[in-house]
C-alpha cells in the first residue's frame, strides 16, 4: 500500500461578476452570438437615425420666432411654436381674455389632480366640485362682474380638450354604472334595453356618434328650442364613453362570487344595499384601472372634435397655422409641439394607473 | 293515504311579491324608452318639414355628382349614390384588412419583443409603445399625411428603390401582368390548397396513430407553392411585369397606391401596433411561469418554447381582446375624412353636404360599421373556439 501524499485540487474559478455596467452590457447585450447580432444591428440603426434627427431637432434648428430665419435654417423651425404659443394653446379665445381661460384651466386642473389624491377622497369633494364647476363657467362664458361675454363657439385650445376630457368622463360615469347594473339585471327587458345600446355604441366609430350630435341633434329638439354645440358635442362624447365603460365595469361586477351576494340576500339586504355596500365596493375598486385607460382614450379621442368644427387643441393648431402663409410650412413642428402636449398628459395618466392599480390590490399582496 | 295540505296560493298580484314589481319596473322603462324615442321621432319629422328636408333612400338612385379620387372599381361622377357608397365600402375595408394584417405582425413582433434577452430590443419596444400609444390617432394619421405630401420629393423626380418609385404622388410598383401562365397558376393554387388540407389531416393523424413526427407547415406549404408553379410553367411560364417608368409630369404604369392610403395605413397600423403589442405582452405574461421552465427543463429552446409552450397557451387570452383592437382599427379608419381618403365616411359626409339628408346617411354609416364589426367578432369568435381548452 503505497502512501498517499496530500494534492492540492485546482481552485474553483472566482463566481462571474454581475454588478456594474460591463457585467450588465455583457448579460444584456453580448450574452451569445444571437444577442450581440441583434446588438449591433439595432445599434447601426440608432447610429443612422438618432444622430440626423438631434441635427434637426436640437443643432440646426431655428428657435428665433422669425420666420425669414427659419426659412434659412436647415434644421427645424421652433420659433413656430414661441410665435403662435398662444393661439395653439388658446385658439379662437379673445387674445385679451386669455387670462380667465389660463385661471380657469388651472382651477380645474388642480381640482382633477386633487381629486386623484387619496387624502382627499372625502364626502367635501363632489361639492367642491359643484363649486369649482361653477367658478369655471362663470370665468370663461363671462357677462357677469364685467366680463366680456365669449361664446362657447369660442372656447378652444387645450382649455376646451380638457373639459371635453373631464366633464364627459365625469358624466359618463353614472350613466355607465347603471348600464352595467342593467346589463346583468334579472330583468329580461331592462337586460336586453342595456345590451342593446352598448353594443350599438361600440360598434359605430365615434365620428359618427359626432355627426349624429352636430347634424341630427338639433332636429331632434323641439321646435325653436336649439342647444349649444358645445353641450351636442359633449354629450356625444358622454354617451359614447359610458357605453365604454359600462363594459368596463361590467367586468368588475361579473368578477364578484356569487356567493357574496346570496350571502347579503339571506341576510335580508334588498337589491339596492346590496349593490351598495356589498358588490359596487369591490367591483369598483377592481376596475378603476380600466377606467383610467377609458379615461386616457377620451381624452385622446377629443381630438376628432376638430372634424365637426370645433377647435380643441388639434384644431387650433390647424387654425393658426394654416391661417399664416408665412408660417405654413412649419406646420410639422406645431404637429410635434401638441403630440408633446397629448403625450404629457397621457403618460402622466397611465402612470398614475399604475399606482392605483398598486394601492387597490394592497390587500392581495402578502 | 291523506291528502297532503297544499301551501296557501300566492298572491302574484302584489307589490310584495319580486315578480310583480319587475314586471311593472320593465313596463315602465319600456313605456318611457318608447315615448322618448316617439317624441324625439315626432320633433323630427315637425323640424324636417318646417325646414323643408325631404327624408327617404330615394336619393340613393339619383346621380351622385361628385368624383372619387381613388377606387378599386372604377367610378364616376355620373353614377348614382349607391355605387358611391360601394365604392366607399370597398376602400374602408381595402385598408382595414390591410391594417389588421400589416397590425398583427407588427404588434406580435412587438409584444413579444418585449421579453427579449437584449436589453436594446426590450427598451426600444417598451418605448415604442409608450410613444405612439399615448399620441391621439387622428393627429399620426395628419403627421403622417403632411410627411407623405409635403416631405417626399414632387414626382417628376422621385426616390427609386429598384422598381418602386415613391414620391408625393405616392407609391408606384410593378405588378405581374395577367397571362394565360397566371390563370393556369391559380388553377394550380385551387387544386394545391385542399391537397395540402387533407395532406396536414394525414399527418395529424399519422402522428397520433404512431408517434412518427410529420412536417405540418413546411409540407403543406411546398405542396400549394409546388401545384402553383406548375401550373405556372404549364401555362407558358410567362414572366413580365408591368413596371412604373419616369413619366414627363407623374410616374406612368404599373400599380400605385396614394399618399391619402399610405396615410392612413401606415398610421392604423403603427397606432394600433402599440395596443396589440400590450396584448400579446399580456397574453404571454397570464402563461404562469412554472410552463417555460418545465419546457427548459425538458430541453427547449427559447424559440421552440415561446413557440410550441407559451404561444398557443397565451391565445386563449390574446383572442378576445386583440378582436377588440382589429374592431377599433376598422372604426378608427373612419378618420380617413380628416386627410381625404374617400372610405365610407368622406363619401356620407360629402352626401350630406350635397342633399342635406343627415339621418338617412348616418343611418348608413352606422349599418356599415355595426355589421362589419358583427361580421368581424363572428369570425373572432369561430375562432377563439377552436383555440379554447378543449373541455370535456
Amino acid at each position: 500500500m503505497s502512501a498517499q501524499t496530500f494534492q492540492t485540487i485546482a481552485p474553483r474559478p472566482a463566481p462571474v461578476n454581475t454588478d456594474g455596467f460591463v457585467a450588465w452590457c455583457k448579460i444584456n447585450l453580448f450574452r451569445d452570438w444571437k444577442t450581440s447580432l441583434g446588438t449591433a444591428i439595432i445599434g447601426a440603426i440608432l447610429l443612422a437615425v438618432l444622430p440626423p434627427f438631434f441635427r434637426w431637432a436640437i443643432v440646426n434648428a431655428a428657435w428665433v420666432p422669425d420666420h425669414e430665419v427659419c426659412h434659412q435654417a436647415a434644421g427645424a423651425c421652433w420659433g413656430v411654436v414661441r410665435e403662435k404659443f398662444r393661439f395653439i394653446i388658446f385658439g379662437r379665445y379673445p387674445f385679451d381674455e386669455h387670462w380667465r381661460a389660463l385661471i380657469a384651466t388651472a382651477m380645474l386642473l388642480s381640482l382633477i389632480i386633487a381629486s386623484c389624491m387619496r387624502v382627499c377622497w372625502k364626502a367635501w369633494l363632489p361639492v367642491l366640485w359643484a363649486a369649482v364647476l361653477s367658478v369655471y363657467f362663470t370665468l370663461m362664458y363671462g357677462g357677469v362682474f364685467g366680463l366680456a361675454k365669449v361664446e362657447t363657439d369660442m372656447w378652444s385650445g387645450l382649455p376646451l380638450t380638457i373639459l371635453l376630457a373631464s366633464l364627459s368622463m365625469t358624466m359618463a360615469f353614472p350613466i355607465a354604472l347603471v348600464i352595467a347594473l342593467g346589463r346583468r339585471s334579472g330583468m329580461p327587458a331592462i337586460r336586453s334595453l342595456c345590451t342593446v345600446y352598448v353594443e350599438l355604441i361600440r360598434g359605430v366609430p365615434l365620428i359618427s356618434v359626432l355627426f349624429m350630435a352636430s347634424f341630427m341633434f338639433p332636429l331632434l329638439m323641439p321646435q325653436g328650442f336649439s342647444i349649444d354645440v358645445l353641450i351636442r358635442v359633449l354629450a356625444g362624447i358622454t354617451l359614447f364613453a359610458a357605453a365604454y365603460m359600462a363594459e368596463v365595469i361590467r367586468g368588475g361586477l361579473q368578477a364578484i362570487p356569487k356567493g357574496q351576494i346570496e350571502a347579503a340576500a339571506t341576510l335580508g339586504l334588498s337589491y339596492w344595499q346590496t349593490q351598495r355596500k356589498i358588490v359596487l365596493p369591490q367591483a369598483l375598486a377592481m376596475v378603476v384601472p380600466g377606467i383610467m385607460n377609458n379615461f386616457i382614450s377620451t381624452f385622446k379621442d377629443t381630438s376628432l372634435v376638430a372634424i365637426v368644427s370645433l377647435y380643441e387643441l388639434t384644431g387650433a393648431m390647424q387654425m393658426a397655422m394654416n391661417s399664416d402663409a408665412n408660417w405654413r410650412p412649419f406646420r410639422i413642428e406645431g404637429y410635434l409641439f401638441i403630440a408633446l402636449i397629448y403625450f404629457v398628459f397621457c403618460f402622466a395618466m397611465s402612470r398614475y394607473s399604475k399606482w392605483i392599480e398598486q394601492q387597490v390590490n394592497k390587500s392581495k399582496l402578502r | 293515504m291523506t291528502p297532503t295540505s297544499s301551501p296557501p296560493p300566492k298572491k302574484t298580484w302584489s307589490w310584495r311579491s319580486q315578480a310583480f314589481r319587475a314586471l311593472i319596473y320593465q313596463i315602465v322603462a319600456v313605456a318611457v324608452i318608447a315615448l322618448t324615442v316617439l317624441y324625439l321621432a315626432n320633433n323630427t319629422a315637425t323640424n324636417m318639414r318646417a325646414r323643408g328636408i325631404q327624408s327617404g333612400f330615394d336619393f340613393l338612385n339619383s346621380a351622385a355628382g361628385f368624383d372619387i379620387g381613388e377606387s378599386i372599381f372604377p367610378f364616376d361622377s355620373g353614377e348614382n349614390y349607391w355605387r358611391a357608397y360601394f365604392i366607399g365600402m370597398t376602400n374602408t375595408l381595402r385598408v382595414a384588412v390591410l391594417g389588421i394584417v400589416m397590425t398583427t405582425v407588427l404588434g406580435t413582433l412587438i409584444g413579444v419583443g418585449r421579453f427579449s434577452r437584449n436589453a436594446l430590443i426590450r427598451g426600444l419596444c417598451i418605448s415604442y409603445v409608450e410613444f405612439f400609444r399615448n399620441i391621439p390617432v387622428l393627429l399620426q394619421l395628419l403627421m403622417w399625411y403632411l410627411l407623405f405630401t409635403e416631405m417626399l420629393p414632387p414626382a417628376t423626380e422621385p426616390w427609386v428603390l429598384g422598381p418602386f418609385f415613391l414620391s408625393k404622388g405616392g407609391l408606384n410598383f410593378p405588378i405581374p401582368v395577367w397571362a394565360t401562365g397566371q390563370l393556369v397558376a391559380s388553377w394550380g393554387l385551387l387544386i394545391g390548397l385542399p391537397v395540402a388540407w387533407w395532406y396536414r389531416r394525414f399527418a395529424i393523424r399519422s402522428f397520433e396513430m404512431t408517434g412518427k413526427v410529420k412536417s405540418l407547415f413546411w409540407a403543406p406549404l411546398a405542396i400549394v407553392v409546388g401545384c402553383s408553379l406548375l401550373g405556372w410553367l404549364l401555362g407558358g411560364a410567362h414572366s413580365e411585369w408591368n413596371a412604373p417608368k419616369q413619366g414627363e409630369f407623374a410616374i406612368e404604369n404599373g400599380g400605385s397606391l396614394t399618399p391619402e392610403f399610405l396615410a392612413l395605413l401606415l398610421g392604423l397600423t403603427i397606432y394600433t401596433a402599440a395596443f396589440v403589442a400590450e396584448v400579446v405582452r399580456g397574453g404571454i405574461q397570464a402563461v404562469s411561469l412554472g410552463q417555460s421552465e418545465a419546457a427548459s427543463a425538458l430541453g427547449l429552446s427559447r424559440g421552440h418554447t415561446m413557440r410550441l409552450v407559451m404561444l398557443p397557451q397565451a391565445m386563449r387570452v390574446i383572442i378576445p381582446p386583440m378582436t377588440n383592437q382589429f374592431l377599433n382599427l376598422t372604426k378608427n379608419s373612419s378618420l380617413a375624412v380628416a386627410i381625404g381618403y374617400p372610405d365610407v365616411v368622406s363619401i356620407a359626409n360629402t352626401a350630406i353636404n350635397q342633399t342635406g339628408r343627415a339621418v338617412e346617411c348616418i343611418a348608413i354609416i352606422m349599418v356599415v360599421y355595426l355589421s362589419t364589426s358583427l361580421f368581424t367578432s363572428l369570425l373572432m369568435n369561430w375562432y377563439n373556439a377552436r383555440a379554447a381548452i378543449q373541455e370535456r
